[in-house]
């Protein structure tokens, strides 16, 4: 097997050393009753070409994003990602290390983190940011239960214009924490909504911006009110770069944003690794989940960077820790780091007035066939279709995947005349062209 | 160009090297690297991009004018910075990676090639299932491999990584308890010796922890057990193997008497890599299992991430699996994303999506690879190269558990260090020099100064021998007790000295913050 170093000589010489008889001595500790004698009912090892081509024949029975024009969004986003970005991720000291445990050999990953670290505190307006999670949904539950450790209130208001499946994971793992999860009615201007539903007992007030059905909002207001009943605003963001464009959750008074930062450096992977963006104000820092990397210097006086605040974390503090988070989404923060280094201010910018330009031809193209919903936009819209998702099913067979019906996402909410649509720096006019006349075909 | 010998030294003088430092900051090829934040332009950037052909006009104050604070680079400039910065990290590619419990094993470079093809990569969680046959095909095939040699009937893909996959397993239990009227039950068994994951996911779901005592040899004591099995008990959590590197020899009887009292088994799967081929946790009376697709098979781990935790599930708790799942219709595969009708137990949802696609692919290109006849072979040299390691270094260092056999790691005490003015830590950071990672250590906290040594399977016995001739060297020297300087300043010869982390955590800084005079302050 091309991936065991070990050759029968070598098996036989080291069982000498050991003093064994056999392999079978090492697992004499098993129960008779449960050593398999057997190999179990699966096929035999294959060699590259072999495993290359059923992966091959599996990944052509799918129909990648870029096989023609494609308009999902609604949580996942297809951005053009620089050659140099996965070159890097693969090199083997970054590709095959460690949680950066020995920071004396991991100035790499660490140093990278310290620079994610900056890059997701300044993106997000707040002061700082942590190594990453796993997603922006289950940093959208880390967030909630933040606030219930920092608040000691058990009522979270979250929005109807949250992502239904950020506010499916909050509502699964903030309510096993005793959380209680007061979810509004999803609407396209939900936000509206919030002000009323925070009392005395709200821990947090969760919105998102753009919210699901791409709605831009300007949650300043709703700072004010969360802070007066003495909550917290937590800023939820499902399209990274937004925030080349748009004024930052701190600006409006968030006290922590949690998003997920796909967009930025990462493929779309049917939905994963992703990688999960959490900040906050710096008065939160101890109550925060997850790694943190700080800075400080070596015993020769040399600045480095180590892991800190663990205090905080399962393998010190054990029950009583503010996650059980280990393993996050190093590598595709590695990938948004580099991405966004690349970028710079000027880039991310430019990229962002890109996306929200080709939003406007989208809708702008659009508006004659369909009414559209979304008032303010970034890059994604809201249309009215009858039966949106059928819609999406039927222009399949122009080459068109038209977008996400609002339906699968939230199959309860009555809207199934709500279509999903997302344009990015990816999305070209003909694309746009062909997506126009077929819905105008398919509608008339 | 050819170069003229002319004139040029052939032969090098004999100059000492000792003390001599550069006069840049940096060790020959090792840069010394400034932060983006040193390095960057506000202006400048490395991608190339179509101008906009509508402005932002109708976003009104919505707009952001303040600075953002993001320098750029040029793209060869981006290409150096990071190729720098990864030239201080230690990898598996580079030498044996032993940290114990954490299953650093080779990653074949196959799965990554097959992980970008486009038909994965390139394909978006929420656009039509039929136009992502092959890839729910391809995670139900992975899904078969698990369940079979586990030996378990059901499997929950998404959770993310193991701590979320005990997560899982655990919501999975606490359903079922509540399906059964038994919500009451809110206490999880964990043995001392256990990840500081298993007592901080039971927390999560609200569960207090009871610790459970260990045997002389290292097991689980089933008398203390039994002694705390009662009517509030919802689960055990046991590692099996567990964290000392030893089978759980009554891991049956832990199970049975677990079920008598009304309570689930949940196994901590991190150690899986000892028994894969060789033993199914099915047969053993787990209930759920979650498995470490970036140990036990073979997906990076980035440097921390990304991960991901299957949860394989007995019949019990199959009904409460989360969404969404994957099922055979009539036309081909469909998914069920919410938890209604025949699906109404489930208790919710772990993520956003379907949990881990690029991380499936990789998994289950290594499987196919190996088969069922490679796995057997890759326990059977985990499990040997661990007591290869054991017998070479017993000669100078002391074993923690030396009667029988270890699985797939070996655990040593600091009983040898005694009286030498070394400690583990320092041992461990003169590994440092002799271009070794460190193993695990001070965990299991069972065990005092622990060394928790995992070489896995894909070390050949040629790196093993190196790696115990230089740790036999390194304890010979630590037991003369005249070289204590190498152990004590340890690490000299890394990209930095020891890091002072009690002044990181006394005073966080955690990000870059301009200068006050720098041109475009981020506050």
């Amino acid at each position: 097997m091309r991936y065991l170093p070990l050759t029968p000589d070598d098996r036989a010489q080291m069982l000498g050393v050991i003093g064994a008889p056999d392999i079978d001595a090492l697992f004499k500790d098993v129960p008779a009753a449960a050593r398999r004698k057997e190999l179990f009912d699966l096929p035999k090892r294959a060699g590259e070409l072999e495993v290359e081509r059923e992966l091959s024949g599996l990944a052509a029975r799918n129909r990648p994003a870029g096989a023609g024009p494609f308009f999902c969004g609604a949580g996942a986003y297809r951005h053009h990602v620089p050659a140099s970005v996965d070159h890097i991720i693969q090199r083997s000291e970054f590709l095959t290390s460690y949680t950066p445990y020995q920071p004396e050999i991991a100035q790499g990953t660490l140093q990278v983190l310290f620079e994610f670290q900056t890059q997701v505190a300044a993106l997000t307006g707040l002061d700082v940011a942590n190594a990453s999670m796993y997603d922006g949904s289950t940093a959208c539950a880390e967030a909630v239960m933040m606030a219930q450790r920092v608040t000691r209130r058990e009522k979270a208001v979250l929005s109807g214009g949250v992502h239904p499946h950020y506010a499916a994971v909050t509502q699964t793992i903030a309510h096993a924490e005793g959380m209680h999860i007061h979810r509004l009615p999803a609407a396209i201007d939900a936000e509206a909504a919030v002000i009323d539903a925070i009392d005395a007992d709200t821990a947090c007030v969760v919105v998102q911006t753009p919210n699901v059905f791409g709605v831009v909002t300007d949650v300043s207001r709703i700072a004010e009110a969360a802070h007066a009943a003495g909550a917290l605003l937590i800023v939820v963001t499902t399209e990274a770069v937004s925030y080349g464009l748009l004024k930052s959750p701190g600006e409006m008074g968030a006290d922590v944003a949690v998003a997920e930062g796909q967009s930025i450096g990462n493929a779309l992977n049917f939905g994963g690794p992703y990688v999960g963006l959490f900040a906050a104000r710096e008065k939160l820092v101890r109550q925060m989940p997850g790694r943190l990397c700080g800075e400080t210097l070596d015993a020769d006086g040399r600045r480095g960077y180590v892991l800190t605040l663990s205090t905080r974390e399962q393998h010190i503090r054990r029950e009583k820790a503010t996650s059980n988070i280990c393993t996050n989404s190093g590598l595709c923060a590695l990938a948004f780091t580099i991405h966004l280094s690349l970028l710079g201010e000027a880039g991310l910018r430019q990229l962002a007035a890109l996306n929200h330009s080709r939003a406007r031809e989208l809708a702008g193209a659009l508006k004659g066939t369909v009414e559209v919903l979304t008032p303010r936009f970034f890059n994604e819209i809201a249309v009215r279709v009858p039966n949106a998702a059928k819609v999406v099913e039927d222009l399949l067979a122009d080459g068109i995947v038209a977008g996400v019906p609002y339906s699968r996402l939230d199959p309860h909410a009555g809207l199934d005349d709500v279509l999903l649509l997302a344009a990015t720096e990816t999305t070209t006019s003909e694309d746009i062209a062909a997506l126009s006349a077929a819905l105008k075909r398919r509608l008339a | 160009m050819a170069m003229s010998n002319v004139g040029r030294p052939t032969q090098p003088n004999a100059a000492a090297s000792e003390g001599h430092t550069s006069l840049s900051g940096g060790r020959g090829l090792l840069q010394d690297e400034p932060l983006i934040f040193e390095l960057g332009g506000w202006d400048k950037t490395g991608v190339d991009l179509d101008p906009a052909d509508h402005d932002a006009s109708d976003l009104g104050d919505l707009v952001r004018t303040a600075p953002i604070g993001l320098p750029g680079l040029s793209e060869p400039e981006t290409m150096r910075h990071y190729v720098r910065l990864s030239q201080k990290n230690h990898a598996i590619d580079l030498a044996i990676y032993p940290l114990g419990s954490c299953t650093m094993k080779h990653n074949p470079r196959l799965n990554e090639k097959m992980a970008r093809l486009p038909g994965f990569a390139d394909l978006h969680p929420l656009q039509p299932v039929s136009t992502t046959q092959g890839a729910l095909d391809m995670i139900d095939r992975l899904a078969h491999w698990l369940k079979t040699l586990t030996a378990m009937p059901a499997v929950a893909m998404t959770p993310k990584a193991g701590a979320n996959g005990e997560l899982c397993g655990l919501l999975c239990i606490r359903a079922a308890h509540e399906a059964a009227g038994q919500g009451h039950r809110r206490t999880v068994l964990v043995p001392t010796s256990a990840h500081g994951t298993n007592p901080a996911t039971a927390a999560f779901v609200g569960y207090s922890v009871t610790e459970i005592a260990q045997t002389p040899d290292g097991r689980v004591d089933l008398a203390d057990l039994e002694a705390k099995l009662g009517p509030d008990v919802a689960a055990i959590m046991v590692t099996n193997p567990n964290t000392c590197g030893l089978f759980e020899r009554d891991v049956i009887e832990i199970a049975r008497i677990s079920h008598a009292h009304g309570a689930y088994f949940y196994c901590d799967g991190a150690n899986f890599n000892a028994i894969v081929g060789r033993v199914a946790p099915g047969d053993l009376g787990v209930d759920a299992m979650h498995i470490n697709l970036h140990k036990t098979f073979s997906t990076p781990h980035g440097g921390g991430g990304p991960g991901a935790g299957p949860v394989v599930l007995s019949k019990a708790l199959a009904p409460f699996a989360p969404a969404p799942w994957i099922v055979h219709g009539s036309d081909g595969f469909d998914l069920i994303e919410e938890a209604t009708g025949d699906a109404a137990q489930a208790f919710g949802r772990m993520c956003a999506f379907h949990g881990q696609m690029g991380m499936y692919v990789r998994a289950y290109a290594y499987m196919r690879s190996h088969g069922a006849d490679g796995l057997r072979q890759v326990a059977e040299d985990a499990v040997l190269n661990a007591n290869y390691i054991k017998a070479r270094l017993s000669a100078e260092m002391t074993p923690a558990f030396p009667e029988g056999p270890c699985m797939h790691e070996a655990l040593f005490d600091d009983a040898w260090l005694e009286g030498t003015g070394v400690t583990t830590l320092d041992f461990a950071k003169a590994m440092i020099d002799e271009g070794f990672h460190p193993m695990t250590m001070y965990f299991p906290l069972v065990v005092h100064g622990a060394m928790l040594i995992e070489p896995t399977e894909t070390e050949s016995k040629r790196e093993l021998d190196r790696f115990c001739d230089t740790l036999l060297a390194l304890a010979r020297a630590a037991k003369t007790g005249n070289d204590i300087d190498r152990f004590a300043g340890a690490p000299y010869l890394a990209p930095l000295r020891r890091l002072d982390e009690t002044q990181a955590a006394r005073k966080p800084k955690l990000a870059w913050r301009p200068e006050a005079d720098a041109p475009l302050a981020a506050e």
